[in-house]
């Protein structure tokens, strides 16, 4: 059978609370849109595999990969990045606020899929341990901190 | 169904997408055609007389929080915590993950030791098939070209029935060096292992079901005589006999916390 053409069509993609009207052909990952198309920075190619989070977000409030999953499959859900959770006129979300005090991002590139990681794991759980913490982000790489600040980071946060 | 008949092998089945994207993401899979299934049953886990009646789709976060599972196939709902990462249980399905028979999969550990029965649906109506006549090899299964998985159903627990998960991995969310699945039951009158079924990932081409026959004697006897019987491959993750060792050891802690719940 030959394969049949992939056409271009038109979906509305929900991201951040608003409507995208993008032009997407069945294969294009959400990543791909997400950043490509949308020009969404913080959403990042890491890995392809769903191993190293930087392109997590966050679908009808889980976290998924945004590697994984196709555009077309997001067609009528809400997509949320780390810019979502920030307030009126880019305030910083009380997380980013505990990683930016405690040092918890350096290059920086890994921190909107742990952000969003650690949001879920300390929604879900409350207060998690630290070893609830490591768990809930063993698909989150940081080759900068050591992880040891975003932890931190996280505790102080759920804390609050 | 009427796609999947058309196009035959051409065609790959995304379900979760958790395995198989990677693979197209790599062009390890180069497949003519998706089709997404993922709004084709909506379905929940449901008990159905004396199975525990999990539909495909089920993702692997549903499974393992939710209370039926729990209740009747702890084993499963454990043994999610060792697949993939938190994005991954979110999207990954059980039924996605038998079709794909990983060698290392946790789901088919689990579904061979539980017992499971896989209902596929193909042009010519529904079969069932037990999980232990579904692995074919790495990464593939008896399935035909035009079926697929619908429900897996698991007996439910017994009573005085022991269950254990135990796995070795180099980093947590890893695919398993080696991984065990036990349940067992224990004799009425003198609390020894009566009857046990013993699962293993990463030791073959497929998660195999191991024979402890006779169930009677020591963990460590027992497990020394399943290690026995396996010859696993050499890879880059680990030599042979360092997983004849593994599936050992863990078989034996397996059947001594299955053996201490089965008291309870």
């Amino acid at each position: 059978m030959t394969p049949p053409p992939m056409t271009g069509r038109q979906v509305t993609l929900n991201v951040n609370g608003r409507d995208h009207e993008v032009w997407i052909v069945p294969s294009d990952t959400l990543l791909d849109v997400l950043h490509d198309e949308l020009g969404m920075a913080d959403v990042r190619y890491g890995c392809g595999e769903g191993v190293c989070g930087t392109c997590t977000v966050l679908l009808d409030g889980e976290p998924v990969n945004g590697c994984l999953t196709l555009a077309v499959q997001a067609e009528g859900g809400q997509v949320t990045t780390m810019r979502g959770l920030m307030g009126p006129g880019e305030a910083l979300h009380p997380l980013q606020e505990c990683f930016l005090r405690r040092g918890a991002a350096q290059c920086g590139f890994c921190t909107p899929g742990m952000v969003l990681t650690a949001l879920d794991a300390v929604q879900r759980l409350g207060r998690p341990t630290r070893e609830e913490i490591r768990y809930a982000l063993v698909g989150n790489l940081c080759r900068c901190t050591g992880y040891t600040k975003i932890l931190d980071a996280i505790e102080e946060y759920a804390d609050q | 169904m009427r796609l999947l008949a058309a196009a035959g092998d051409d065609a790959k089945i995304l379900a979760g997408g958790q395995s198989l994207m990677p693979m197209l993401n790599l062009r390890l899979a180069r497949p003519d055609l998706l089709i997404d299934i993922n709004r084709a049953d909506q379905r929940a886990p449901s008990l159905d007389g004396n199975h525990l009646r999990l539909p495909a789709l089920t993702r692997h976060r549903v499974a393992a929080e939710h209370d039926l599972v729990r209740q009747h196939c702890p084993l499963l709902a454990d043994a999610i915590r060792y697949v993939g990462n938190v994005r991954v249980r979110n999207r990954g399905t059980i039924g996605g993950s038998l079709a794909h028979a990983d060698p290392t999969s946790e789901i088919g550990c689990c579904a061979l030791a539980a017992g499971a029965l896989v209902v596929a649906r193909g042009p010519d109506g529904d079969r069932t098939i037990p999980a232990s006549d579904l692995f074919a090899g790495y990464w593939s299964t008896t399935l035909a070209e035009a079926e697929i998985i619908t429900d897996v159903l698991i007996p439910v627990a017994r009573p005085r029935q022991g269950w254990s998960f135990h796995e070795m991995v180099r980093r947590t969310s890893d695919f398993a060096i080696v991984a065990v699945a036990v349940i067992l039951n224990l004799a009425e009158r003198d609390g020894v292992i009566a009857a046990a079924t013993v699962a293993l990932a990463g030791v073959a081409d497929r998660v195999v079901l191991a024979d402890p026959q006779p169930p009677d004697g020591d963990p460590d006897e027992i497990a020394a005589r399943i290690a026995e019987t396996l010859d696993p491959p050499d890879d880059v993750h680990a030599s042979g006999a360092y997983r004849r060792r593994l599936a050992r050891v863990l078989t034996a802690r397996a059947l001594r916390e299955a053996s201490a719940r089965a008291a309870l």
